[in-house]
């Protein structure tokens, strides 16, 4: 008999719902039948080891990525990526990408009128260690507007992406900056019901990290899904 | 420390600047793959119908014996190294994007075999959180004993079915609907 120890389930309220209306495009975008709880069989449980054979040296250095440096406030984001009984998660792929400091994307879809920054794509990738750390330097990204409504803007933010150990710890989200007075106007931000999971997405200031004569430190923890304790005859 | 897994939140519109600019994969088996060759294309339509051109889709399967690349399948030291069983690309104007691949095999489940299936995901603006759905194969006769299959409301199997392309021989078509007339069946995995 084969043995797969599934993984646990979200807690609904620490997640955001698929249907948020006040963040528009979930209108047409968010399924309304109800979701089909999936057993885990080994299609969820295996996932893939993707990005390891290709890293470049300076893909954890978003300043180092071009001739000069790139304007604004330079920061280290640093942290760990553990599953939800603390065990770390090693060497596993994490995916950033974000706006310059003037709150612009290196994108041609993005026509915000804020300068592009010749020295800055936005873009890194790292792999976690053997303690499930990770760190990037990098800018301090700009707000920046977008038309979900009048006179929206994005508080300002980094996206993540991981893969973790399996088809279902994949997780894309968005770190945030202490403080930001745009959290109560953003509904991104907002579409996470509970205050208490809305601030795990907010970084820490850190002293430790930060380098003296050089950038600022955050600390940004991230958690993904864990084993069940008992393993299901399957 | 709080333990509870961080939330998620939508990849955005821009989110080809880190995940598919540099980094998109196109080829999930090569052709040296065993097992039967395939396109795949895929395309995301909205509640109204309209393609999506800013979503990205990332496939997961097994090789052509049902087995995957990954240390907790126990047959995963036998995976074809040919078939590494991972994909992903950024839709483009129309909402489509394609993939190479093959026909996986069927994978084991707690009581017996799962019919030859692909696990997707689907990221973009507009989605707060990845949408996981699976394609079958239309026409598969192991589609009528697969377990998973049948958790899902026989009028919505549908849904779940990837068609042969009458023109294109070995071209499959899977259309994935974010909601409205004939949503998609997604789960909770």
């Amino acid at each position: 008999m084969l043995k797969v120890m599934p993984y646990r389930r979200h807690e609904a309220s620490s997640q955001p719902p698929s249907l948020y209306p006040p963040y528009r495009s979930t209108v047409q975008r968010a399924p309304r039948q109800p979701l089909i709880l999936l057993p885990h069989t080994l299609s969820e449980v295996t996932g893939p080891v993707y990005g390891h054979n290709d890293m470049a040296p300076t893909d954890n250095d978003l300043t180092r990525q071009h001739a000069g440096e790139p304007l604004g406030e330079r920061i280290i984001v640093t942290g760990r990526v553990l599953d939800d009984g603390g065990r770390p998660v090693r060497n596993t792929l994490i995916e950033i990408w974000q706006a310059n400091a003037a709150g612009r994307y290196f994108h041609q879809k993005d026509d915000h009128p804020a300068p592009l920054d010749p020295n800055f794509t936005g873009a890194g990738r790292v792999l976690t260690d053997a303690e499930g750390r990770y760190q990037f330097t990098t800018i301090k990204p700009g707000a920046y507007p977008w038309r979900n409504h009048p006179n929206a803007w994005r508080p300002a933010h980094i996206h993540f992406s991981l893969f973790g150990t399996a088809f279902v710890t994949r997780l894309v989200t968005q770190m945030y900056f202490p403080g930001d007075p745009l959290f109560a106007y953003d509904p991104i931000f907002q579409s996470i019901s509970d205050e208490r999971a809305r601030q795990r997405l907010i970084s820490k200031f850190d002293l430790e990290t930060t380098r003296p004569d050089w950038a600022l430190g955050y600390q940004f923890d991230i958690v993904l899904r864990g084993r069940e304790a008992t393993p299901f005859e399957t | 420390m709080d333990l509870t897994p961080t939330p998620s939140q939508t990849a955005g519109p821009y989110l080809h600047l880190g995940c598919t600019r540099l980094h998109s994969v196109p080829c999930i088996a090569g052709p040296q793959a065993k097992g039967q060759h395939l396109r795949l294309v895929c395309r995301v339509l909205d509640g109204e119908g309209n393609p999506l051109n800013d979503a990205m889709i990332e496939i997961w399967q097994a090789d052509a014996e049902g087995r995957y690349q990954h240390s907790d399948d126990p047959q995963s030291g036998n995976c074809d190294p040919h078939c590494g069983g991972f994909g992903r690309m950024p839709t483009d104007e129309q909402g489509r994007c394609t993939f190479e691949t093959i026909k996986p095999g069927r994978v084991p489940e707690a009581n017996g075999l799962q019919a030859p299936h692909l696990n997707v995901s689907v990221f973009a603006r507009g989605i707060l959180q990845r949408l996981a759905t699976r394609i079958y194969f239309e026409g598969d006769p192991a589609n009528g004993e697969c377990p998973i299959l049948a958790l899902v409301p026989e009028e919505r199997r549908c849904t779940l079915l990837a068609r042969p392309d009458p023109n294109h021989a070995g071209e499959w078509h899977f259309d994935i609907r974010l909601c409205g007339n004939d949503e998609t069946v997604f789960f909770d995995v």
